[in-house]
């Protein structure tokens, strides 16, 4: 990787932490296509990995930055079959493209979280909140849909049925999220999907 | 001088009072937030609510409300902006990073151990066999969170079609076209936020 495009890399990422209205998940559709099409990255299979991965995981959803940071420094090492060398270059892209993801949004909080206490209830707050909802929606619902063409990119018609049924099974049960995907990898396994 | 006015004995025990209900210092800090970012799977809020609020005490019901829906309107992670917004409330730019890092380091770390671990396997067709249902799976869990938004779509101000249309607008530009966000963002926000606005003031004057 050249240093011009390490840079435009976390630049990217700076800019992303400040569109992330609604969050991390909200800025999936925008790391595949800048990630996957545009720069070419990471494959499919590994974009979708990483998010996957990071759903089993613990912790606040930003983190799947990082394990996306880890699979481009790996590859652009050389794989694992490079060793230490590539194990390093993931754990410094990870890191930088985790606090490239973080820092502008949280100096954004830490300064204005004051005044926008002060001005909540005013119109242009209020319309602002209410009016990015209908875009953050459609955004989780595509970054959703991208997952799901990432990890089935030839439609099995089973591997959609899953991905319904858990659809459903959050929306409409109280499920624990790791019993899904244990379900889904039992399920995966099972048929060879 | 202390002890000498008997009012004393009452300033200390409000003191320990006000004392037990804040963070201790930014070790508590770090040490509290990374233990509630271990017991976050998929959304977090439940479990910051349970640790912070019920818990811990730290913060009120309607404190943490409020404190939420600024962090949600806010850009970036939600619960990083939280945790920023009321580190820094105890104890200034270190008690941020103290909260902040405390959600990211150790469950980050857990979270590449995790991967790395898979990784190590995923060249066997079983286990690829077995992402691919997770995949799957988790594609499932993250529409569920955006179909989430639909009971705010249906009261929006702008009334429910128009959200419909332009909810629908920006999955087709970022899933199907293929738009940059920060372009979904300038049409589709913009007309939302504006339309929005148009009607709120209407409904203001009225």
């Amino acid at each position: 990787m050249t240093w011009p495009l390490w840079l435009e890399l976390h630049l990217h990422f700076c800019m992303l932490s400040l569109l992330a209205v609604g969050g991390a998940l909200a800025i999936v559709p925008e790391m595949h296509r800048y990630l996957v099409n545009e720069l070419q990255l990471l494959s499919e299979t590994a974009f979708s990995q990483s998010v996957t991965l990071s759903q089993i995981a613990p912790g606040p959803n930003i983190l799947l930055v990082a394990v996306m940071g880890w699979n481009i420094g790996l590859q652009a090492a050389g794989g694992f079959e490079t060793g230490t060398v590539a194990v390093v270059a993931g754990l410094l892209m990870a890191l930088g493209l985790l606090i490239a993801a973080v820092l502008p949004s949280s100096l954004l909080s830490y300064f204005m979280g004051k005044w926008l206490q002060l001005h909540q209830h005013a119109r242009g707050v209020r319309a602002f909140k209410a009016g990015m909802v209908p875009l953050v929606m459609g955004l989780m619902l595509s970054a959703g849909w991208l997952l799901q063409t990432a990890s089935n990119p030839t439609m099995d018609w089973r591997l959609l049925l899953i991905c319904a049924a858990s659809m459903l099974i959050v929306l409409f049960t109280r499920v624990h999220l790791l019993w899904l995907m244990l379900g889904g990898a039992v399920l995966g396994a099972a048929l060879g999907l | 001088m202390v002890g000498v006015f008997p009012s004393n004995i009452c300033l200390i025990t409000l003191e320990s009072i006000v004392i037990s209900n804040i963070p201790r210092s930014r070790t508590d800090l770090f040490l509290s937030f990374t233990w509630l970012g271990l017991q976050g799977f998929g959304g977090v809020l439940a479990v910051v609510q349970r640790e912070i609020v019920d818990r811990k005490q730290w913060m009120t019901l309607s404190e943490f409300a409020e404190e939420w829906a600024l962090a949600q309107t806010l850009p970036g992670p939600n619960v990083v902006n939280l945790s920023v917004m009321f580190g820094s409330k105890h104890f200034g730019p270190m008690g941020a990073l103290a909260a902040m890092s405390g959600l990211l380091v150790f469950p980050g770390l857990l979270m590449l151990a995790i991967v790395f671990t898979f990784q190590a396997f995923a060249h066997l067709p079983l286990v690829a066999s077995a992402l691919h249902g997770m995949g799957v799976a988790a594609a499932g869990m993250v529409m569920a969170a955006g179909w989430r938004f639909w009971p705010m779509l249906k009261h929006h101000p702008i009334g429910w079609p128009l959200a419909l249309l332009l909810m629908v607008a920006s999955f087709g530009l970022a899933a199907l076209v293929h738009w940059p966000l920060a372009k979904v963002i300038g049409v589709v926000g913009l007309v939302s936020c504006s339309l929005t606005w148009w009607r709120l003031q209407a409904k203001d004057d009225a």
